[in-house]
């Protein structure tokens, strides 16, 4: 029998936040003889994109992290939003993942609905919504690069729901040393090469100098015509091969000396058993 | 007899005659005005609903708690929503703390939310109608968020029996949800809970027996 008024009313969808009180008393309780509360697992990632002569590349490293340990060495950081708008997601991976695919929804049925092909801003806007109305709890940072009728765009939206609109972006634990090289090398309007080499650069600064990322580099590049999804497009951490023998050859070293001595074994006892085969 | 009947029908039309010769159309038009200004058109839907409408199923106690939830503004006042009826009627099974799910009981525990999103989650959807209505307000005037209103109403009253989950087609249409796709839609989909609320129970509490 239930006898909360509470259970009398109607059930709405969305978030429950029934075992939040729980876990919070479990969590300090349990802190006390040493365990942790099991951890969201992370990108770590190294994300970025740039504005080019034709339209956007956006550029993503491929490990996914779960605190010290690499929980996916080739996971897909670029997502599909719509035709020609991909995201890229930093962060808690889950949460990357389930925004990017409630965002593709909304902008399929926007699209139907308005007859017209998305913009940018139409999910750079609606995103930001949702991040600001759960507060920085939702923990994905996102760089959404696209083409659409007004031109090429690159924006990148911040957990707690706010956005910048820049030539180049990037995010992530790596991001401090891919816009390095973005800072260095970077011009308005490069060629298609010249662009994804340093796309690839950056992206590999990351790699190398962040622990969070790792593995390959995935490039995605958008342009009026169409999208170019080049999955492992460079993988820089495979492991060379070695340059040359390093085993010696029999008769390296000279022998001096050489004394035998062999071992007599007398045979003590002999028993037989039958074993039962069928 | 009769010319006491007539008497007042005389003065009315006389009154009637007088003041369209004396005022003209700018003073009334103006005390409508300043009536449009000043009205609460909450508390006027409250007592329009209460005078002018058919029994509805849900009594005037629906009503106040459709007030009060319009009316928040602030943590005090969506905290004093948020105050379960503790101490009476705990919840869980047997009438006893759900110890496993809620925690110890405590003060604290039954006064503040358990999670900072818990009360604007539970809020989101009053508080973006109340913003919607009040634009509206704004631009196109008082008959826009009424009517809307109206409609509103009118459609909250379309659902299944309460311990059934209803579609709630025409209020999704209405508010413009069946055009996007958002949490509410994916996790803890009502439709597909394991439990069933208890019928009579439900059905009185909706009634406003219980």
């Amino acid at each position: 029998m239930l006898h909360s008024v509470k259970s009398c009313e109607p059930q709405t969808g969305g978030f429950c936040f029934e075992n939040s009180r729980r876990n919070a008393v479990l969590e300090s309780s349990l802190s006390e003889f040493g365990y942790q509360a099991p951890n969201a697992r992370k990108t770590g990632t190294t994300i970025a994109g740039i504005v080019y002569k034709d339209g956007v590349i956006l550029g993503a490293d491929t490990r996914a992290t779960d605190d010290m340990v690499v929980a996916d060495k080739n996971c897909m950081k670029i997502h599909y939003i719509a035709p020609k708008i991909y995201c890229c997601g930093a962060g808690v991976a889950a949460d990357a993942e389930i925004t990017t695919q409630i965002m593709a929804s909304n902008v399929e049925l926007h699209m139907l609905n308005t007859g017209r092909p998305p913009l940018v801003t139409m999910v750079t806007r609606q995103l930001k919504q949702m991040l600001f109305r759960y507060q920085g709890h939702i923990g994905s940072s996102l760089i959404v690069g696209g083409v659409d009728v007004t031109g090429a765009h690159l924006y990148s939206v911040y957990p707690h729901g706010s956005y910048d609109k820049l030539p180049f972006v990037t995010m992530g634990s790596g991001a401090a040393a891919a816009v390095s090289v973005f800072e260095d090398r970077f011009k308005p309007n490069m060629e298609l090469e010249k662009a994804k080499q340093l796309v690839r650069d950056a992206i590999a600064a990351g790699i190398f100098c962040d622990l969070g990322s790792g593995s390959n580099v995935d490039l995605c590049v958008i342009t009026e015509a169409g999208v170019e999804y080049l999955r492992s497009y460079d993988k820089p951490t495979m492991k060379g091969k070695r340059e040359g023998q390093y085993r010696y050859e029999p008769g390296t070293t000279a022998v001096l000396t050489k004394t035998v001595t062999p071992l007599s074994l007398d045979v003590v006892n002999e028993s037989v058993h039958i074993m039962d085969t069928e | 007899m009769g010319r006491l009947q007539t008497h007042p029908v005389v003065n009315s039309a006389q009154e009637v005659m007088d003041a369209i010769e004396e005022s003209g159309h700018d003073e009334k038009l103006d005390r409508e005005m300043a009536w449009t200004n000043a009205i609460n058109f909450e508390e006027y839907l409250q007592e329009w609903m209460c005078l002018a409408c058919s029994h509805s199923s849900k009594p005037s106690k629906e009503s106040r708690r459709d007030g009060i939830k319009m009316n928040t503004r602030g943590l005090r006042s969506q905290l004093k929503d948020s105050v379960p009826v503790a101490g009476l009627c705990p919840q869980g099974a047997y009438g006893v703390q759900d110890t496993l799910r809620s925690g110890f009981t405590s003060v604290k525990n039954e006064l503040l939310p358990s999670h900072p999103l818990e009360l604007s989650e539970r809020n989101f959807q009053p508080n973006q109608d109340k913003m919607n209505f009040s634009t509206l307000r704004n631009i196109q005037g008082l008959h826009a968020p009424m009517k809307l209103q109206m409609e509103y109403r009118a459609a909250r009253q379309i659902q299944r029996l309460p311990f059934l989950q209803s579609s709630n087609l025409a209020l999704d249409i209405l508010r413009g949800n069946d055009e996007s796709v958002g949490f509410e839609d994916i996790l803890n989909d009502p439709a597909q809970s394991e439990m069933m609320g208890e019928p009579h129970m439900m059905v009185e509490y909706k009634l406003g027996l219980l």
